[in-house]
């Protein structure tokens, strides 16, 4: 069967299971675009800003798994996907981005609209090509989902340039693919997972850290079975939250800078860590010196290089963590660890760390806090970066699996918008809530128009202080307050800018509005945005501050700490 | 080999781009290498790197990784110092009359090296060896100044059957090469 280039790229993607894809067409991806018309199955969501496609694509990936896909033209439509692959590749998210090319003759002449978008993309990508024969697509986009998707997955992208779009050449697609350099080890090795069952059985005060790979093989019932057949606690990254339920008694919740004092107290305390995909971030672990100092550490991940890379492991145990939990677990015995499990019990009586003080001003803790207990802790929850994410991390208590998406690694503002977006997307028949600052939602608002040409209804809620807040928070603690270039004076009526785009939205300046308004929200079909005016002078606590020791946790605002 | 120099040979798929995507980790990733080199395997499509790396044990191991990491790798090899072969080649351009060209030879002749070139004020001298015999021989030059040196960077090979990364003609695809030590996860 003869086709053409662009042809053959959406009959590989049909192959590959794709049937939505985010972008924005232009001059050297149009003949790409001219041929979907061919491709109803193939769905493509016009987004506003390239950003968006990668963004979007990646909140597809990360509720439902399935390859996000992105495509944007040559030049700047490639650079504009930069920061979302670079935010896919820190989190570990699946996306193919395919970007139109100049033709083949004009590369490396400075064409119109040219850009060296495989060198540019080398850091921030898994791998990636730049295609110069058409008998090379098909194999190509094969290989770039299973990268994308296996191991630790991450983002590809493949370049094309645009003359192979019209030429015709014999559409053969290959059913395996062969990639000599890349073997992903899935099963974790047999004797390691011996001498880990082993560590656990002779433990005293073990704990669970469960990251994000927990959440990307599905480990759902495996972490539970663990955690419940010893009774290890779970403490969870901040991409690890929702790989378990935070209504289980043996939840612990999030450790680190701004965790929950007790989880990162047991990190310190335990004897032994069970690590289940995270990579020990310093935001994780501050100082490594005094980095959990009596606890050793099994360390199961399915990329060997973040085993040994900050953190001293007497386990390495490469592999698939649901894989490696499956054969680990009837090895593990029973056991109850009454001691310490009731000594943590203590510790989260003695560190209320979740306690909503008693004030009248309207603040972010007490609005998640709300969206928690009305949407019972089942939506699909999308940050930005900044306060208003780690307070949900904090205060939305997760009872879904995989129900949380956020920028964890890179630590992208505006994710929020995009993100929701693909969520939406993914999950039609979710809700969907996406809490945004004021300053990230600026950053990609454009896709408002996105949402509702596409009817996704999401429930937005600014946590609208009119700074950025988190860097103000730095300069109120590290920097004598001296508030440079923090302050968002002229931020617009978000209400208003909301409507001009056709979305119900209204704005609650008292706490004693916050329940109608989100009960409003749900009721509403349709996006809805609500701007929340709240008290610009929050800070997040616990803080442990930056390079520190867990030892010098700060739990509560009342009186200034003693390393300002 | 604790700190130090360590000497590495990766099998890469022989492709355009494979080498940017190498130095570019190497440089985003901090480590220092001292030198690289890259040619063509016994395979067509298959090509050797060798590099030397500065660093102490934990460095060598996240290169190793962090080299496994990129899809263009297949496999690498740590060499070990006593049981293996490294190699580098240099042509040096140094300075010379008739007063002292004898002498330069005759340097030359001690080293096995090779006089490749020589002009009215110049001689031309090709030399293979290890990098401290390398090192050594232009010191001797030296006083007789020095015009030009350039270095290939080491090529290294283990001795007798050992192969840094066995190739199965008899086989097609991906599966002729066995792309990671048997032992490699539990050596992590």
């Amino acid at each position: 069967m003869k086709l053409t280039g662009a042809q053959m790229v959406c009959e590989s993607l049909i192959r590959e299971g794709v049937d939505t894809m985010f972008g924005i067409p232009g001059g050297a991806i149009l003949p790409l675009y001219q041929t979907f018309h061919q491709y109803p199955q193939l769905k493509h969501i016009l987004v506003r800003h390239e950003q968006g496609a990668a963004m979007a694509a990646d909140g597809y990936y990360r509720v439902t798994g399935k390859v996000g896909v992105a495509m944007a033209t040559s030049g700047p439509g490639a650079t504009n996907l930069v920061t979302g692959l670079a935010t896919a590749q820190m989190d570990s998210t699946a996306i193919v981005a395919i970007t139109g090319q100049v033709s083949r003759g004009a590369i490396g002449k400075d064409a119109f609209q040219e850009c060296d978008i495989t060198g540019v993309t080398l850091p921030v990508t898994k791998h990636n090509y730049l295609v110069m024969d058409i008998n090379d697509i098909p194999r190509v986009i094969k290989e770039a989902f299973y990268l994308a998707k296996s191991g630790r997955p991450g983002p590809v992208l493949v370049d094309i340039p645009k003359d192979l779009f019209t030429e015709e050449a014999e559409f053969i697609y290959p059913e395996t693919v062969e990639i000599p350099g890349y073997n992903p080890t899935l099963e974790g090795n047999m004797s390691q997972i011996k001498k880990a069952a082993s560590l656990i059985n002779s433990a005293k005060k073990p704990v669970i850290l469960s990251g994000h790979g927990a959440v990307l093989s599905r480990a759902f019932d495996e972490v539970k079975d663990l955690a419940e057949r010893a009774q290890i606690p779970v403490i969870t990254t901040l991409l690890g939250i929702s790989s378990f339920p935070e209504t289980h008694v043996l939840s612990l919740g999030m450790p680190g800078m701004h965790g929950v004092a007790y989880a990162s107290m047991a990190l310190d305390q335990a004897d032994l860590i069970v690590s289940l995909g995270a990579r020990f971030d310093d935001r994780v672990t501050g100082k490594l010196s005094s980095f959990a100092p009596n606890a050793k550490i099994i360390h199961i991940d399915i990329d060997p290089s973040v085993i040994g890379q900050n953190v001293r492991t007497q386990v390495p145990l490469v592999g698939d963590v649901k894989s490696v939990l499956q054969t680990l677990i009837p090895q593990v015995k029973q056991n109850n660890h009454e001691d310490w499990v009731q000594h943590i019990e203590e510790m989260r009586i003695n560190h209320p760390s979740l306690r909503l003080k008693e004030k009248n001003n309207l603040t972010q803790q007490y609005i998640i806090k709300k969206i928690s207990d009305i949407t019972q802790g089942g939506a699909v929850v999308v940050t930005g970066v900044g306060q208003h994410q780690m307070w949900t991390a904090q205060y939305y208590t997760f009872s879904q699996p995989n129900s949380w998406v956020t920028s964890g690694g890179l630590g992208t503002m505006g994710f929020e918008v995009p993100a929701a977006m693909g969520a939406q997307v993914g999950k039609p028949d979710s809700v969907v809530w996406s809490i945004c600052g004021d300053g990230g939602f600026q950053m990609t608002l454009s896709d408002l128009a996105t949402i509702v040409e596409n009817k996704l209804p999401i429930k937005f809620a600014i946590m609208n202080n009119h700074f950025l807040g988190m860097v103000r928070q730095w300069q109120h603690l590290f920097y004598e307050d001296t508030f440079t270039a923090t302050q968002y004076s002229g931020n617009p009526d978000f209400v208003k800018l909301a409507e001009a785009y056709g979305i119900h939205s209204f704005r609650v300046t008292e706490k004693s509005e916050v329940d109608n308004a989100i009960t409003d929200a749900m009721e509403h079909d349709g996006p809805v945005l609500i701007d929340f005016m709240v008290d610009p002078e929050e800070n997040v606590y616990p803080m442990i501050p930056p390079g520190e020791s867990v030892l010098e946790i700060v739990e509560e605002p009342t009186e200034e700490p003693t390393w300002r | 080999m604790a700190i130090g120099e360590h000497t590495l040979v990766a099998l890469v798929l022989h492709q355009p781009g494979v080498l940017n995507r190498i130095s570019g980790m190497f440089r985003r990733r901090g480590f220092n290498i001292s030198s690289l080199t890259v040619g063509q395997s016994e395979s067509e499509d298959l090509a050797r790197m060798t590099f030397v790396v500065q660093g102490d044990d934990a460095t060598v191991e996240q290169v190793t990784k962090q080299l496994y990491k990129l899809v263009d790798v297949v496999r690498v090899t740590d060499l070990d110092e006593d049981n293996s072969i490294v190699r580098e080649m240099a042509l040096v351009k140094v300075s010379a009359t008739n007063q002292n060209r004898s002498e330069i030879i005759q340097i030359s002749e001690i080293f096995r090296s090779k006089i490749v070139d020589v002009g009215v004020e110049t001689v031309v001298i090709e030399i293979t060896g290890d990098q401290s015999k390398i090192d050594r021989f232009i010191i001797l030059l030296q006083p007789f100044g020095i015009r030009e040196v350039m270095r290939t960077g080491a090529v290294a090979m283990s001795r007798g059957n050992a192969v840094t990364a066995q190739i199965d003609n008899n086989v097609s695809g991906a599966s002729r090469v066995n792309n990671r030590p048997k032992d490699y996860d539990q050596n992590l």
